[in-house]
């Protein structure tokens, strides 16, 4: 009897199916064998895990999940962070399969490579070595981080070499299908004294969809280079998000890295910057808003390996309804990471009695100079503020708005693109439901 | 027809202790009230019954603007019919900008039936107008890009509240110590832009301890609110005298507001009741 396979599940012939198909270099192929065995061998993550302990995942059920092996398709679904930008270059993919890219004749002419995941792994991979799940992310830290490195597909590349200054953002979006499964793997390499933009996003075709994410994100910014980088979580409300996410930040380097989540039924991301050069400095912006039960855990690090770095993360998140955030913050810095300047703050603003907001920040100091400050708040909208705009002719809806988009007005006056600022904060405001 | 702001027998009670027993008040556009009266009496209380705060029910009575009721209106609502507080203690709103806030109120005052979502007033045309008004107030333009009385010193907060007074062109508009926290300078233009504002157009409810803010807002009627009731209203004559000689006469003439006035202030002590 013929059966056509047109989806691969996450099995030992799961996995030998999936790398005899793909024509990868060999290198690849071993780093991928070594993951599966990893991943085979790591347990689930135990409920008393530290990074766990406030995270259920008892109903995931990885079996219910598979790599879609459909040709690829354009996408329905909505990307909000390109709107009236002149991209460099953009790539789309659809349950990990690349629908399309591009990258303008400007700055391929210049040497900067950009293109889908599966793309430019097989052409450029003697670049790509490197750097791929060997700087940043480590793919034995969970058994989620060991999937995806077996599994990785979909997503995006950017490669700019030394001193290229690339002034048009290239955007990347990963869409799913209702129940589709997305294992994207963003890398972004800026060589020295290279400049560029980049804006990525998830979205599912159906708000309510569901569906599985095992990503990761790495972003290399060596000595002197300066890179923005934005990523938005917006998939449908019952997708699964499982991601790493690492940015390694060299001497004189800057990032500037934006991260927002309002989608998914329940996301559970590390993100992590190494600041490994003297004069590092890195700022984090962080936009959450959650609704419904949402439950959206961040697990941050910023760590100081060198003198004279900064770090600055800023996370806030409006909740709604019965939803609930998680966000552990850590500010490590070692003993060689002299006169650092480490802040981080979390403040969240409930908007109903039944949402919840865990923030728990942490500081692990093993230098004698430096100056690390961090803090957290939490509260609900204050009434009198809602009747002073309703005397003022605001609907109770409006007023919350209002009030909600100026809690989150300090972290977007720091975004530097506007498209995204406008993008986040009209996204934001059509969430904000009636309140009595 | 000029329009009329009509209070009868109205009720008003905090966390279920009556604070208002039963106030009487006619106004007509175009009239400046003066409302005195000690601490405690209810002053603040009447305003923010006016516009409906949720804290502040109404247990008897009608407040009505033109014949309609607004007690049974939100004060969203009532801010559209054409009603406006200028507060005593304004809240901050942190990171909105007071030119956003006030494009959006000024919008919705302007068109009473304007949905959620629909477009605001033109930007340009409302700069311009913004702008028009704050240099009649002698405002610093700079100071719309600030966010709504985040840091606001008691003085720019109640040019600000002035400011939207200005916007939003009420029909009628309650001052709770528009005066209150300012210095002799500051009180003169607050009096004078007030003036040069509502005193024609508006009908005024000044709450007020002093008569600076009188000077040149000299009101048709004062009336004297004693333990939540008014017990005596008069002319110019009436603030003139409360403020050369104090409240000992009507505290005389009326014992019974007077005892109720001092068990009001006594439970001020714990709770609050503005």
């Amino acid at each position: 009897m013929m059966e056509t396979t047109t989806s691969l599940s996450f099995t030992a012939d799961g996995f030998e199916a999936f790398v005899s198909n793909r024509d990868e270099p060999q290198w690849l192929v071993d780093l991928r064998t070594v993951a599966w065995k990893k991943y085979s061998e790591l347990a689930w993550p135990a409920r008393n895990d530290e990074e766990w302990i406030r995270t259920d995942i008892r109903q995931f059920k990885l079996d219910r999940y598979s790599l879609s092996l459909e040709s690829p398709a354009e996408t329905s679904a909505t990307a909000l962070l390109r709107e009236g930008v002149e991209l460099g270059g953009g790539c789309t993919s659809l349950d990990s399969q690349k629908s399309n890219s591009f990258i303008s004749d400007k700055w391929s002419a210049k040497g900067v490579v950009f293109g889908s995941f599966d793309d430019i792994v097989r052409s450029h991979g003697d670049l790509i070595r490197p750097y791929l799940l060997r700087r940043a992310v480590n793919p034995n830290y969970d058994k989620f981080a060991a999937l995806h490195a077996a599994f990785m597909t979909g997503g995006s590349i950017l490669y700019v070499p030394r001193n290229v200054v690339v002034d048009e953002p290239f955007h990347g979006l990963s869409a799913l299908t209702d129940g589709g499964t997305d294992f994207g793997h963003t890398l972004v390499i800026l060589e020295d004294g290279a400049e560029a933009t980049m804006l990525s996003e998830t979205a599912s075709e159906n708000v309510a969809g569901g569906g599985l994410h095992c990503g990761a994100i790495e972003l290399i910014v060596s000595p002197n280079a300066h890179l923005r980088y934005v990523n938005l979580q917006n998939w449908g409300s019952n997708v699964w998000h499982f991601a790493h996410q690492k940015a390694v930040v060299n001497r004189d380097a800057s990032l500037q890295w934006t991260i927002a989540a309002m989608g998914a039924k329940l996301a559970k991301v590390n993100q992590h910057v190494g600041l490994i050069g003297e004069g590092a400095n890195c700022q984090v912006n962080g936009v959450m808003f959650t609704e419904d039960k949402q439950h959206l855990s961040y697990h941050t690090l910023q760590h100081h390996e060198a003198p004279n770095c900064q770090s600055d993360f800023l996370y806030k998140a409006g909740l709604q309804d019965k939803s609930r955030t998680v966000w552990r913050g850590m500010i490590k810095v070692d003993p060689i990471a002299q006169r650092t300047n480490g802040y981080q703050r979390n403040d969240n603003l409930l908007l109903s009695t039944a949402a919840r907001a865990d923030s728990i920040p942490g500081l692990e100091i093993e230098a004698d100079d430096v100056r690390c400050t961090h803090g957290s708040t939490s509260g609900r909208v204050d009434d009198e503020l809602i009747f002073y705009a309703r005397c003022r002719g605001y609907t109770r809806k409006e007023a919350i708005q209002m009030i909600v988009t100026g809690f989150f007005q300090k972290v977007f006056d720091r975004i530097t693109i506007d498209s995204v600022r406008d993008a986040l904060g009209l996204a934001i405001a059509r969430r904000v439901r009636e309140y009595e | 027809m000029i329009d009329t702001l009509v209070i009868r027998d109205l009720h008003v009670s905090v966390e279920g202790k009556p604070i208002l027993r039963g106030v009487n008040l006619e106004m007509k556009r175009g009239e400046t009230h003066a409302l005195m009266g000690p601490n405690g009496s209810g002053k603040s209380t009447l305003g923010l019954a006016i516009m409906g705060h949720p804290n502040y029910e109404v247990t008897n009575g009608t407040i009505e603007l033109n014949g309609e009721n607004l007690v049974e209106m939100s004060p969203d609502q009532r801010a559209r019919a054409g009603v406006f507080l200028a507060f005593q203690r304004p809240v901050a709103i942190p990171g909105v900008k007071l030119a956003d806030f006030l494009r959006h109120a000024t919008t919705n005052v302007r068109r009473p039936d304007r949905k959620e979502g629909e477009e605001l007033i033109p930007m340009r045309e409302f700069r311009k107008e913004l702008k028009g008004n704050m240099e009649q107030l002698q405002m610093d333009v700079e100071f719309a890009r600030r966010y709504v009385n985040d840091g606001f010193s008691g003085g720019e907060m109640k040019r600000a509240e002035i400011l939207q007074l200005a916007m939003l062109q009420p029909k009628f508009a309650i001052l709770d110590e528009t005066d209150s926290g300012l210095d002799a300078d500051a009180v003169r233009l607050a009096s004078e832009s007030i003036a040069e504002i509502g005193r024609e157009k508006m009908g005024l409810l000044i709450i007020t301890h002093h008569d600076k803010l009188l000077v040149h807002n000299p009101p048709e009627f004062t009336h004297v609110m004693l333990g939540g009731r008014l017990v005596e209203t008069g002319g110019i004559e009436l603030a003139n005298e409360l403020h050369n000689e104090g409240y000992e006469r009507i505290r005389k003439a009326y014992p019974d507001a007077d005892a109720e006035n001092q068990a009001m202030l006594e439970k001020e002590v714990t709770q609050p009741v503005g």
